[in-house]
């Protein structure tokens, strides 16, 4: 597929950030936004729907908890109930308390470490990932915001050169 | 500035007028021998069922019977004794309980108060008159609880066990602490809590009115400094008044970590005070620069310091149940028999739900979810008081009725008259703040 875009590169997050305005308000899409650190209020800005992670956490939370649940009221309980300095094994909820350190540290063990590992799938994160950096100054101080282009290129030129653009690319390699 | 409104007022004085009515009556009703404590016991417990277990229980023990007749005689002197002064101490600890609630309430508040200054809090400067308010009733409310330690102590209720000198004169254990507990220096200790607190309220409030109209910062500099001093002196003294006014109605038990408990307990009613008297100011249209944002900060923090009340007294729960010392696991013995619906239901209000329903971050910031989850804390953590001190002082006669209910009317109303006619006094917000700009602006 040979779509074009224009990379437009800042040296400034406010400039970004009215320059963003400015071209949704124009109503050009922008594919995407490189920045060296995360530049509060730009999703919003770009309109991206909110992020859906907490959610996630909390069902994964749910899980690891049945699972402590589950596993101490099969062992302790019902495999082999045996009498452990006199705590009484005889239902789940007599000896719950002894369990809850362990219920408390499964949720959070869980809901943490299957929230992170969703955040790697989602944002396509692992070793010896290529990285997808169009320009290797936007890890450093370089803000770089890439508009896609259907024909109309002089007239999304001149409207990037407005915002205050320090330099503007035309690249193919989408 | 904000003027108190007329249904307001004269819902609060309906209130206290209740109270007192309720408070009056359980007094009116409690037995005076030991007789009338015996036919109160008869006729409230279920009919059918005693007769049965009586019953049941002659059946049983007819042969043996002869042999105990004396000493059933004495039992049952023994017996009604006790029963009399559980029955004589309901009202009192429903009165105890009340006041020590709602002092709690403002004490809590204070704190915040003090750490929202020393901490230097970007986000809450426009919610420090309404703090400032709230912590108007500590001196009246811990003025109430004085008197009733005062009546305590010379003798005009049995809320505290060691304060009896007959049974201090059969109990080694109690003659063992007596160094600490007794009267007099249990009285001094209590004035000096309330002085040092009701002191940086006083001035605290003195140097924030002083800044609206100073021409630099330095009343809020000196505001700084006592904040950080009274965080000091509250830490300690809070740990203390909650040994003494608290945990010393069962004097044969002790737990270290008590007085953070207590802490979390009236931090929590105080933040959620905060937020509820914020968002009905709100909703009157006095607090203009107010946002959402405060409100999910405020909603946070209930969130946050109810996961704290819990740790707690998990961490407190856990540890004797798991040990399981007799000296030190009656406490909780005593709990789950006779107040197994409020021990364990307050472990819901306070915990479970404020847990789910201010998790999530859209909820935080509406309001009647915040009242709501509010409401129920509130009410969680006057059960989580209740449990505290009702054991010790009346036992397994305990019951939500007329007094308690009383209690909690007369001083709600005492507390929303207090509250409300302080936030009349200055406007409601503080001015030349150096952080009341962001406070404004403030948004999360």
């Amino acid at each position: 597929m040979a779509s074009k875009v224009i990379q437009a590169i800042y040296n400034d997050d406010d400039v970004l950030m009215t320059a963003v305005k400015k071209v949704k308000a124009a109503h050009h899409h922008i594919e995407e936004i490189y920045t060296p650190f995360p530049v509060h209020g730009l999703d919003k800005a770009m309109g991206l729907a909110p992020t859906r992670i907490a959610i996630t956490s909390f069902l994964y939370g749910l899980v690891g908890l049945s699972v402590a649940i589950t596993m101490m009221n099969f062992i302790m309980i019902e495999d082999w109930p045996q009498n452990i300095g006199g705590k009484p094994s005889f239902s789940f909820i007599e000896n719950m308390p002894a369990f809850v350190p362990i219920m408390f540290e499964m949720t959070v063990f869980f809901a943490a470490h299957l929230m992170v590992i969703t955040f790697y799938l989602r944002s396509k994160l692992w070793p010896f990932k290529k990285a997808e950096n169009p320009d290797v100054r936007t890890t450093d101080d370089h803000f770089l915001m890439e508009v896609s282009v259907s024909g109309n290129e002089d007239e999304v030129m001149s409207l990037l050169q407005e915002t205050g653009a320090v330099e503007l690319l035309v690249s193919e390699k989408h | 500035m904000y003027t108190f409104s007329n249904k307001l007022r004269i819902g609060s004085y309906i209130l206290m007028a209740l109270g007192i009515l309720g408070l009056g009556y359980g007094f009116l009703s409690a037995p005076s021998t030991i007789e009338e404590a015996k036919a109160v016991v008869a006729a409230d417990s279920h009919h059918e069922v005693h007769d049965e277990e009586m019953a049941h229980a002659e059946a049983a023990h007819t042969t043996t019977h002869d042999e105990h007749a004396t000493q059933e005689a004495h039992d049952d002197d023994a017996h009604g004794e006790h029963l009399l002064h559980q029955l004589q101490n309901k009202p009192w600890a429903a009165l105890y309980v009340a006041a020590f609630f709602f002092m709690m309430i403002s004490l809590g508040v204070l704190a915040f108060y003090a750490i929202q200054r020393a901490a230097q809090a970007g986000w809450s400067p426009v919610l420090f008159r309404v703090m400032e308010a709230i912590t108007s009733y500590l001196l009246p409310g811990a003025a109430i609880v004085f008197v009733i330690l005062l009546l305590s102590g010379v003798h005009l209720n049995h809320l505290f066990v060691w304060m009896d000198s007959e049974v201090v004169a059969h109990d080694e254990l109690i003659q063992g602490k007596s160094g600490f507990l007794n009267v007099p220096f249990f009285l001094i200790r209590a004035l000096i809590y309330i002085g040092g607190w009701v002191a940086y309220r006083h001035f605290s409030r003195k140097f924030s009115i002083a800044q609206d109209t100073a021409e630099d910062d330095s009343n809020f500099k000196k505001n700084f400094r006592i904040s950080a001093g009274f965080l000091v002196f509250f830490l300690v003294t809070e740990s203390m008044m909650s040994w003494d006014w608290i945990m010393s109605v069962d004097p044969h038990w002790f737990s270290t970590l008590f007085g953070w408990y207590v802490f979390a307990s009236m931090f929590v009613s105080g933040i959620t005070v905060i937020a509820l008297i914020t968002i009905y100011l709100k909703s009157k249209g006095y607090l203009e620069f107010v946002n959402d944002s405060h409100i999910h900060d405020l909603a946070k923090f209930m969130f946050g310091i109810s996961i704290f009340w819990t740790y707690l007294w998990f961490s407190q729960f856990m540890l004797i149940w798991y040990s399981d010392i007799p000296e030190e696991v009656t406490y909780f013995v005593t709990r789950i028999e006779d107040y197994k619906l409020p021990f364990f239901g307050m472990l819901v209000m306070n915990f479970v739900f404020p847990l789910l329903i201010l998790m999530n971050s859209d909820y935080k910031r509406v309001n009647w979810f915040v009242v709501m989850a509010g409401i129920v804390i509130l009410l969680g953590h006057y059960i989580d008081i209740f449990n505290m001190i009702m054991p010790a002082t009346v036992g397994d006669k305990w019951f939500i009725g007329i007094a308690e209910i009383g209690g909690i009317l007369f001083f709600a109303g005492l507390f929303i008259y207090v509250v409300f006619s302080t936030l009349t006094k200055a406007p409601l917000l503080a001015k030349r703040n150096p952080f009341i700009e962001e406070s404004k602006h403030f948004h999360y």
